[in-house]
């Protein structure tokens, strides 16, 4: 940090306009919620993500409770439109992408070598504005009804003549809020991928998971102001009588569905990729090899991201598109299947002839192939427009997404957490609980959701909140129903290890380095990572660097260990390294935005308070330097290496 | 730029680039959207009944000339030239402020001619693009403004160019957004009721 | 740096900002002028009536203004790679995805 504004350490009569006094590092409520250090954020996101996960997971139980037997009257029909559209809109928006967000944010930094992201600041504000979001959009449930329109809100079916309630007022606004979050995000991490990589790191030589998580941030970057606009059209349709689904006036009501599809699918593969990039560390370092075909790992990922923007009519294919459109999208979406065909060979190439060990990481990983395999062959089903136009809106296509979100997304996303428990927390997760909590996990799902392709294909439709007896409905509804609470068994079979992996953890020295005899950077510091990361920023002279430096080959060409973990990990014993300080201000700025939100939702008065947070936290964050300069500084920078790791002052 | 990164690049001006080329799909989507309803007026006024080319032309002008002004502000403060930076940041924000006084103008004028934000599809698409190029230009002047502030706090000197140059970019990609909807939405002939 | 690509754009970010050859003021103001005058001509087409070639030559006028603030005023001529590539994904990506959103809804047809 040779020139910005905290070079000249201030005397007191002249402290940058914004500093007061700052929090200090520790441990206590408050440092969490001023931190800026890309693991505790990290950490952070993941327990929201996971409450959230509950919470879509309870809407889940309440859905299959009125399901479970002809004309249920749990809970009735306007109520089942808020549970099945808030449960959509809580998986996807509030458990798996912050989930995935948790994952970037901890590990994207260790991986590429870095001391932090490139604007901590900017990464507290977006966690804690995703977080202002998802309690804004529950909030609905307390002011006057949850959203109902389904989770893509189909105008004009979302506008205030069908839906005259608050609750799609709620959804725009809450969307347009996390977006925010997503979208600052993205470019902080995109800035940091390319910027922040250790000496050596060539873009070639990251791991999979931080490249599908860069290509990750590319669609991010460039879907979420497709969505923004779509959520601003609506809002200003529902609030201030705009017209732009006004189909008495000559509006379209293609116009939504187009707009939010052109989002909705990279979307998808936003979800899905981080779940690739986690299972593409977890099967390497279980079958003991590395990567089959890294480059087309990288490049299908890549060829992914930029197809997803070709495809995304399929979602319409009965909407009236035309035959050309149909015809159109239908053949880019098969070729699509291609590039995630070939991801599929790779990880199995890469088990093949290893010495594969499963243990409950491996296990999710295996798992999220498999099941994968299943909703991607169900998707390629749909692909063909006629057989589509049989399924769609069915319980065909409920299976297919769950085939492909709940086993692709959330197996891949808990193999990730049993993966890399230990270095986030210093602690195994119990092995057995974990093997269990897979294979309940793994019955309750097939159970739930297997049916429903049959259900579908019998003709049950999608979104309805009852059945009359007599279709043959009844038994597969039953299944399913039981189904999800053996799912919901696995969930409490993950809290309850957690938990007492903690309690015996207590105590008890942290876990040894290296657990799994992994290959990437990450995994050269101790457990749990210490606050500055790495004690000297590492030179990167390979792909799994971390492996390269425990194995070498004899001159047999034989795989032998060249050094212990001990030896090669550090030990984080650095003192004086410089970090950047906590601050309040992102976090009140994200306060602001719900008040805004509930401003134009409610009495525009309410936006003053919203105002004011928002300007006041935002001049103040832009005067108020990185480093605090009352602040602990670090005593000596040991090297070149660790100005040059320094964050941006944004 | 201070600090040593592995592109060479600032993050703060690498993320703002980042930043401008997720703008190219917000801007994207609300043009779209207009010319899907540039003819769909039902019984309001239609766009060429209503537009006023020459004036748009001149605000259209003002926008063009304070993209010249802003690079002249970045080059004094290049040189060192603290004086003409403030000029040049000071005519900048006026030339902005005349347009969106324009605008308002523009917009005071169309509804008093019976083109409300509700009256139809066409307006409504219309006010929404053009009213969020209006907030973006707001946005830059407010930046440019505080700007000037830190300036006459001492603050803003050739160490900090490269916020001025970040600060810019933004401003030009204002005015180029202008540029297509000029031309789109103004000049390419326009239906009439 | 091992990959070509990163190791030649290393090579042009490396030089120091101001080695760069900034435009003189005279330049920006000659610039600006062409500007001005292409803008006169688009304002003349409201006028003077050129028939079918209207729609061809404002979008070539349009994009010619485009390109000349955003590689001179925007420095993209001078600057990094980088910032040309980000920019440039965000048209080519805007431009296509419209195009092809514009004409499901046979807007050039129908106009
Ligand atoms: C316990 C596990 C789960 C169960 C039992 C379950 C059950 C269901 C059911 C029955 C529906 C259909 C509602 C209807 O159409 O009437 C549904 C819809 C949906 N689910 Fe799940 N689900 C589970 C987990 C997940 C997860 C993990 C995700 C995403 C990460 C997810 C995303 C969705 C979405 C997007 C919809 C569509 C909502 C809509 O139609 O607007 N679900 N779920
Ligand atoms: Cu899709």
């Amino acid at each position: 940090m040779t020139d910005t504004m905290s070079e000249e350490t201030p005397t007191e009569e002249q402290r940058p306009l914004g500093v007061y006094t700052r929090p200090k590092g520790g441990n206590g409520w408050r440092d969490w919620v001023t931190t800026v250090d890309h693991k505790k954020i990290g950490i952070l996101y993941g327990a929201a993500a996971l409450f959230f996960f509950i919470i879509g997971g309870i809407e889940a139980l309440l859905i299959r409770l009125q399901l479970a037997t002809p004309n249920g009257t749990v809970l009735g029909a306007e109520m089942y439109n808020q549970v099945f559209t808030m449960h959509g809109i809580t998986m996807i928006f509030l458990a798996a992408m912050p989930l995935a967000a948790a994952f970037a944010n901890y590990l994207i930094p260790l991986q590429i070598g870095a001391r932090d992201v490139a604007f901590p600041r900017l990464n507290a504000m977006s966690f804690w504005v995703f977080l202002a979001g998802g309690i804004f959009i529950n909030l609905s449930w307390l002011l006057g009804g949850a959203p109902d329109g389904g989770w893509f809100g189909y105008a004009p079916n979302s506008g205030i003549v069908f839906s005259p309630s608050v609750g799609m007022d709620f959804y725009a606004i809450g969307l347009q809020i996390t977006g925010i979050a997503s979208l600052v995000s993205a470019i902080n991490l995109t800035v940091t991928i390319l910027n922040m990589r250790a000496p050596g790191m060539t873009l070639f030589k990251m791991p999979v998971f931080t490249w599908m998580l860069f290509v990750v941030q590319l669609l991010l970057v460039f879907a979420m102001p497709v969505i923004a606009v779509a959520l601003f059209l609506l809002m200003f349709s529902r609030q201030f009588g705009a017209n732009f689904f006004n189909t008495e006036m000559g509006a379209d009501p293609l116009l939504w569905q187009h707009l939010f599809w052109i989002f909705g699918h990279p979307e998808v593969y936003i979800l899905i990729l981080p779940s690739f990039g986690i299972i593409s560390e977890v099967i390497p370092t279980f079958s003991r090899k590395p990567i089959f075909g890294y480059d087309f790992m990288v490049f299908s990922g890549i060829a992914i991201g930029f197809m997803g923007w070709g495809v995304w009519a399929h979602h319409m294919f009965a909407s009236g598109i035309g035959p050309l459109s149909v015809a159109a999208f239908s053949i880019s979406t098969m070729f699509i299947a291609v590039p995630t065909g070939v991801k599929i060979l790779n990880w199995i190439a890469t088990m093949w002839g290893g010495r594969v060990k499963f243990s409950a990481p491996m296990l999710f990983s295996v798992g999220v192939i498999s099941m994968f395999t299943i909703g991607g062959l169900s998707g390629v089903t749909h692909a063909l427009s006629p057989a589509d136009t049989q399924q769609t809106d069915t319980y065909y296509v409920v299976a297919h997404f769950h085939y492909v979100i709940f086993g692709g997304i959330i197996f891949g996303l808990f193999a990730g957490l049993y993966f890399w428990w230990p270095k986030v927390f210093g602690h195994m997760l119990d092995e057995k609980m974990g093997k269990i909590n897979f294979w309940v996990m793994l019955v309750g799902f097939n159970m739930t959701f297997g049916p429903m392709h049959v259900l579908g294909l019998q003709g049950m439709s999608r979104r309805i909140d009852t059945y009359s007896p007599g279709f043959g409905f009844e038994a597969w509804n039953m299944v399913a129903t039981i189904g999800s609470f053996i799912i919901a068994l696995s969930v409490l079979i993950f809290l309850i290890n957690v938990v007492v992996s903690v309690k015996r953890a207590k105590g008890q020295p942290p876990c040894p380095p290296d657990p799994w005899d992994a290959r990437s950077l990450e995994w050269i510091t101790p457990n749990p990572t210490p606050e500055h990361n790495f004690d000297e920023i590492p030179t990167v002279e390979s792909l799994d660097e971390f492996w390269h430096r425990k194995w070498g080959t004899d001159d047999e060409g034989q795989i032998v260990r060249v050094a212990t973990a001990e030896e090669v990990c550090q030990d984080g014993t650095a003192t004086g390294v410089h970090l950047p300080s906590p601050s309040y201000w992102p976090l009140i700025f994200a306060i602001g935005l719900p008040f805004l939100g509930l401003g134009l939702i409610f009495n525009l008065w309410l936006t003053l308070p919203g105002a004011i947070l928002i300007v006041v936290s935002l001049y103040a964050w832009i005067f108020e330097p990185v480093d605090d300069p009352d602040g602990p500084h670090g005593e000596h920078h040991s090297d070149k290496e660790e100005v040059s790791q320094e964050a941006s002052d944004v | 730029m201070s600090e040593e990164t592995t592109t060479g690049l600032s993050h703060n001006k690498l993320a703002m680039w980042v930043f401008l080329g997720s703008e190219c799909l917000l801007f994207g989507a609300l043009i779209s959207t207009y010319l899907l309803y540039r003819n769909k007026f039902y019984d309001g006024p239609a766009p060429g009944d209503i537009f006023d080319i020459p004036f748009t032309s001149v605000s259209s002008f003002v926008l063009l000339m304070s993209s010249l002004t802003m690079v002249l502000a970045l080059s004094a403060l290049q040189k060192g030239d603290i004086r003409n930076n403030r000029l040049w940041l000071l005519t900048t924000a006026l030339l902005g402020a005349v347009f969106i006084g324009g605008q308002v103008y523009e917009f005071t004028t169309f509804i008093r001619e019976g083109l409300g934000y509700t009256t139809s599809p066409f307006s409504s698409a219309f006010f929404t693009l053009t009213g969020f190029h209006g907030v973006h230009v707001s946005l830059g002047i407010v930046m440019i403004m505080s700007l000037l502030i830190s300036s006459y706090r001492g603050k803003l000197t050739k160490k900090n160019t490269e916020t001025v140059e970040i600060i810019g970019l933004y401003w030009h990609f204002v005015d180029v957004v202008w540029i297509i909807i000029f031309t789109v939405i103004y000049l390419v002939p326009n239906p009439t009721s | 740096m091992s990959t070509s690509e990163t190791r030649t754009e290393d090579h042009e970010d490396h030089e120091d900002h101001e080695d760069h050859e900034h435009p003189s003021d005279q330049k920006y103001m000659q610039i600006a002028l062409l500007l001005a005058v292409i803008t006169a001509a688009e304002v003349a087409t409201y006028f003077v009536h050129i028939g079918p070639a209207l729609i061809p030559t404002l979008m070539v006028m349009m994009v010619v203004k485009f390109f000349i603030v955003a590689a001179w005023f925007m420095h993209l001529r001078f600057d990094s790679k980088m910032f040309t590539r980000f920019f440039v994904a965000g048209i080519v990506l805007a431009v296509s995805v419209y195009f092809i959103f514009l004409t499901v809804f046979e807007f050039w047809t129908k106009g």
